[in-house]
Order: C-alpha cells, then structure tokens, then sequence
C-alpha cells in the first residue's frame, strides 16, 4: 500500500530540463532517499510535490488525490509537509510561534473570533499550544521555546523546522537534506530523531541528503539521479553495488577503482 | 495560585503562559499607565488634552497600518485614502443635511463609527487583489496612487467635502444622547472627547492585540518573513494578503471618523500623502510590528509639532514666521524625514526596541553588562 506514488514526471523551464521521466512509489512507513550529484533534480521533485512548481507532464497521487497543479497551501492541507535545504524558518517569531505556525490547518477559527480571544478562538490555541509542546518533548527543544529562531544556532535551527513540520502531523514527510552544513555530533542527533520519527510516529518520509553514511544507514529504498533522470531505485546494498550509479558519481574513468 | 508567589515567571499551565498579559511587570505598567491616562484629564488644560485626544486616535489608525506593513509586511502608502473613507462616511452618516453638504443625521458615535470602518474595509479589499499580486516597492507605488485617486475625487465631489479649502463639519459626536463636542455640567468637551478616544484606543488596542497573537497575526507574519515557506505550511497567502488589507483599512475608516472631531471641521486637502507619511513615520519610530509602539509612535508623532513649535524661543535660526533661515513647518516637515532615517538605522525597532533595552537593563540590574 503505497502513500505516494509518482508517475513519469517532467519539469522544464524553457529549454532546461529539471526533471524528466521520473516515477517512484513511496509505501506507509517507508523511509524513501533521493540522491544524485548537484543539479540532478532533487529538490525540483521535492518542489513539485509540494505544489510550488507545476510539472508538464505526469501524475502526482497522494493518498489518492492528484496533486499536480494544487498550490502549496492545498498540498499541505492533504498532509504534506516538507522542511528545506536552506532554513526556512520564520526568524522574528519564537520557537513557540514557529511551531504554532506548523499547526495552522489544525485551527479552524477565524478573525472574527480571534478579535475576541474568547470561546472557540482561546480553547484551540490552548489545544494547539500542547499540541506543540509535545513536538517540542519529542525533539528536545524546551531550552530555546521562547527565543526568536534567528538567534538559535544552525543545527537547532534545522531541529525547529523539522518541528514545525511535524507540528502539522504529516501523513507524508519530505526532508530536504536534514544534515547539510552539520557537524558530527549534530549529524547523530538528527539521525536519532529520523529514526524516532519512523519509529514512533511512523510517519513515512522522503530524504533528499548528500551525507551517503546517513542515508545509507537509514533509507530502506534509495532513487539514485542524475541530470534530472532516476537511473536506479533500489536498497541501499543494491544501488551501491551499481555501475551506472558510481560512474553518475565518480565519472567514467574512475571505474577500475571503485570497489 | 500560592505556588506562584515570589516565583512570577512560573507557569503552571498554557492558560496562564499565553495570557494577555503574562508576567507581573506587565499588568503593573499597564495598570498604572490606564490610571495615569485617567487621571491626566483632571491635571491639565483643554487644549494640551485634544491634542492627546487626537493623538489617541493617530494611534488607532497607526495599529491599522503596523497590521498591513508591520505584521503582514504590506508596504501601504493609501493609509490617507482609507482615512479619507472613514472620515466622509462619519461626517456624511452623522452631519445634518445643509444646502451644501449632504448628511444623513445619524449621530449615535457607534453606529456611523463602525460604518466608517466597515466602508472603509470594503475598499480595502476591493484594493487588495492587487496588492495580492505586487510586493515592496511596486505594491507602495500602486497604494500611493489610491492617494492622488482620492485627492482629486474629494476635491471634485464637494457636496460630499464641501470642496477644497472649505470643508464640511466632522462627524458628530453623540453618546447616549450626550453630545461629546459640548461642554456639559460635569465634563468639558476636550475632557470628554479625551476620555471616549482613550476608551477607543483601548478597545481597539486589545482587539488588534488578540488578532496578532492568534492564528491570523502568526499567518500575517509567516507571509511577512518567508511567504513561500508560509504557503508550504498551509497558509493560503491570498486570503492573508486581503484579510490584512481589510483589518488595516477598518482600523483606518474609524481613525478617520474620529480624527477631526476634536477639530470639529476639515477639508479634503488634508488627506494628501503627507498624510501617509506621517502614519508610515509612526509606525517606524515606534517600533514595527508592535501595538504598544504604534501607540508610543503616534503620541510621539502627534505631540511633535507642539515640540517644534517651541522651538523659536530656544534656537535663534528657527522662526515661527517666514523671516528666519528656516519655519517651524518647514523644520517639522524635515524632522519626519531626519527621524526614520535615524531610527531606521539605529533603532529599527523603534521606541518599542528602546522600551525592550530598558527593560532588559532593568531586569538584571545590578549586574547589567
């Protein structure tokens, strides 16, 4: 039973081609990678399953709806979540107020009652408000709830939006490298909340990460691409092993020595 | 509630933590500034209390403004339009009908006031979808040119304004048949005017101040600081851009209503861009995104020019008439420019930023390094 399932899809803008013929199936529970050299079209996916690029051709079908051509607040309503390579946080607001954020779509009131503050508006932020504070146990966060993001260190950073994303309670998740720029030790406490994350929550995911350690260790299927094509899908014992796979990341002439 | 004493930063539930007012020092400044702004009619003269009473409302429309630029970060240069809307529906709904002017003679302050600011709104979002499509710049252009729309439209329309340079009689202010603008046995009318606009700043300071820390004012700042992550998480921009416009015109239409009743007569030449500037300036000099610094802006904004005024006396060069190197309103008119230029760079959150400095000095004196 599979959660996402993404069939032959091409992005152009102009004569570029981001992304072509690219299908996959993503399963529940399922902890799915993406992986290829810069510009192979990873992040192109990420963007048109999350609605902010439109592909001009091919099926997007999430929990069996289509999504090709919602915009992105649509998307996430269906369950989507995603966090991004570079943070995409909002810096001015606390922790609190970022996670807050994540659960928009769980609150359902509107300026009329939050004029007031009072009844419907004040039962749903008290709700939403523990809502968040679980996300925050569950990632360790409770030292820096009340700082203005922009103030926090990269790695804690990168732990918020991951927060934030899973303060919507996602039925699908899409990690833009969650361990770019980390060092060692921020790279293990990431890994570890990946895994509760699978574990605890089983909330299935999509990993696009540079870090083949991490992503080895942790996917159970890989999509390798290169130049906008997938040029295999399979376990990780499975892609490593393949020869057009090292020479998408070695070149041709490295091929007598790699293993 | 024992639990809590001499530890006022414990929270032992959501409630308290997200409180309108969550620590000790804030209920005792707020409650000690309610007292003073009370008290303060009874001390000083009538006209020093219009000037506040107007400044109360400069803050009204003020809190309108920081929604739209400050939160949503909707750069507006047409608050003086929406100003204008607010003021000729008030004037219009409560002024009685002359040979000159048309009125409607409804002269109960919360009917023709909620009417200024719900006309006002409609123009809000019938602007809004084009500012859904512009941002920055482009989108301060196109609001400056509601200003010269409105300029021309209320010079010509002058059974409506009376026309330039004489103007029609501001709204009439009546509550529960007492009319605000006259003295009476127990109040003047520059105390009772004085009174009622605290009254409205407070109401419609806390109304704004629950929608910015509700699920709106957190969208409102989303689309502010990232609006593609903002629609990621769910946040239908569109809405959140008119929804904006909306708040912030409403709050405009009843600033205007009531901005020239302690006047009691204006004409259309006040609404010119000089206008949205000044409101820009309170804005900034009291601190973006903040309702308390967009009440400490328009105070300090609508008390400038008392402040210049004295000027003469203390600086040779600055004259009240047209004989010295520079008048008084040639200096007020730089003075906007010189202020945002310096808050701006050394204080961009403003008075409210210097208020946050003081306090955090404060709260760990005596060992604030």
């Amino acid at each position: 039973m599979s959660i996402l399932q993404v069939s032959d899809v091409r992005l152009a803008f102009d004569g570029v081609v981001a992304v072509d013929g690219v299908s996959f199936e993503v399963g529940e529970g399922e902890l799915f990678a993406v992986i290829g050299p810069n510009g192979a079209g990873k992040t192109s996916i990420f963007n048109v399953l999350s609605g902010v690029y439109r592909p001009q051709r091919g099926s997007v079908r999430f929990a069996g709806q289509d999504l090709v051509g919602m915009r992105p607040h649509r998307v996430a309503a269906a369950g989507m979540a995603r966090t991004f390579q570079n943070i995409e946080l909002f810096s001015h607001l606390t922790v609190v107020d970022n996670l807050m954020l994540g659960r928009h779509n769980h609150m359902r009131y509107g300026a009329l009652s939050a004029f007031l503050w009072l009844g419907r508006a004040r039962r749903e932020e008290l709700e939403n408000r523990a809502a968040v504070e679980r996300v925050i146990d569950f990632l360790e966060l409770e030292q820096w709830r009340r700082l203005p993001v922009g103030l926090l260190p990269y790695g804690v950073q990168k732990r918020v939006e991951l927060g934030r994303a899973l303060a919507m309670e996602p039925r699908l998740l899409l990690l833009d490298e969650p361990v770019a720029g980390m060092n060692v030790e921020e790279t293990e406490d990431m890994a570890r909340f990946i895994l509760d994350v699978r574990e605890e929550l089983s909330i299935p995911m999509i990993m696009v990460e540079h870090d083949m350690g991490l992503v080895m260790d942790l996917a159970d299927r890989v999509m390798v691409m290169d130049f906008g094509r997938p040029i295999r899908t399979g376990t990780p014992a499975e892609v490593q092993q393949d020869p057009d796979v090292i020479r998408a990341y070695l070149g041709e002439q490295h091929r007598s020595v790699a293993p | 509630m024992k639990a809590l004493k001499g530890r006022p930063e414990l929270y032992t539930s959501y409630a308290q933590d997200m409180a309108f007012l969550n620590t000790r020092p804030k209920r005792a400044w707020t409650g000690g500034l309610v007292v003073f702004a009370l008290v303060v009619p009874f001390l000083i003269t009538d006209d020093l209390l219009q000037l506040l009473a107007t400044g109360f409302v400069a803050a009204i429309g003020a809190i309108g403004l920081n929604i739209v630029t400050g939160y949503a970060g909707q750069v507006s240069l047409g608050h003086a339009f929406f100003l204008a809307i607010g003021a000729y529906t008030g004037a219009a709904l409560s002024g009685s009908q002359t040979g000159r002017v048309i009125g409607f003679g409804i002269t109960s302050l919360p009917v023709w006031l909620l009417a200024s600011g719900l006309v006002a709104a409609f123009f809000g979002v019938l602007v809004a979808p084009v500012a859904v499509r512009l941002r920055g710049l482009y989108l301060a252009i196109v609001t400056l040119g509601l200003v010269f729309l409105g300029e021309h439209v209320f010079r010509e329309w002058t059974s409506l304004t009376g026309g330039p340079g004489i103007g029609r009689p501001a709204a009439v202010p009546e509550l529960f048949g007492v009319r605000l603008d006259r003295d009476n046995a127990l109040f003047t009318a520059a105390q009772q005017l004085y009174l009622v606009m605290f009254v409205l700043l407070v109401i419609f300071g806390v109304l704004a101040r629950n929608l910015v820390r509700s699920r709106v004012g957190r969208a409102f700042a989303a689309v502010r600081d990232r609006d593609l992550a903002a629609s990621v998480i769910g946040v239908d921009l569109t809405r959140y851009k008119v929804l904006a416009f909306a708040v912030s015109s409403f709050y405009a239409g009843v600033a205007g209503a009531l901005l020239f009743v302690v006047n009691g007569f204006f004409d259309p030449g006040s609404f010119s861009l000089l206008l949205s500037v000044q409101y820009i300036a309170m804005v900034l000099i009291g601190g973006a995104g903040t309702i308390s610094g967009a009440v400490m802006g328009a105070l300090f904004i609508t008390l400038l020019p008392r402040i210049t005024r004295e000027l003469p006396a203390v600086l040779p060069f600055v004259s009240g008439d047209a004989t010295g190197v520079i008048t008084v309103f040639q200096l007020e008119a730089v003075l906007y420019g010189v202020l945002i230029i310096v808050f701006l760079i050394v204080e961009p959150r403003g008075l409210f930023g210097i208020w946050v400095r003081v306090r955090n000095y404060w709260r760990t004196w005596p060992f604030s390094y």
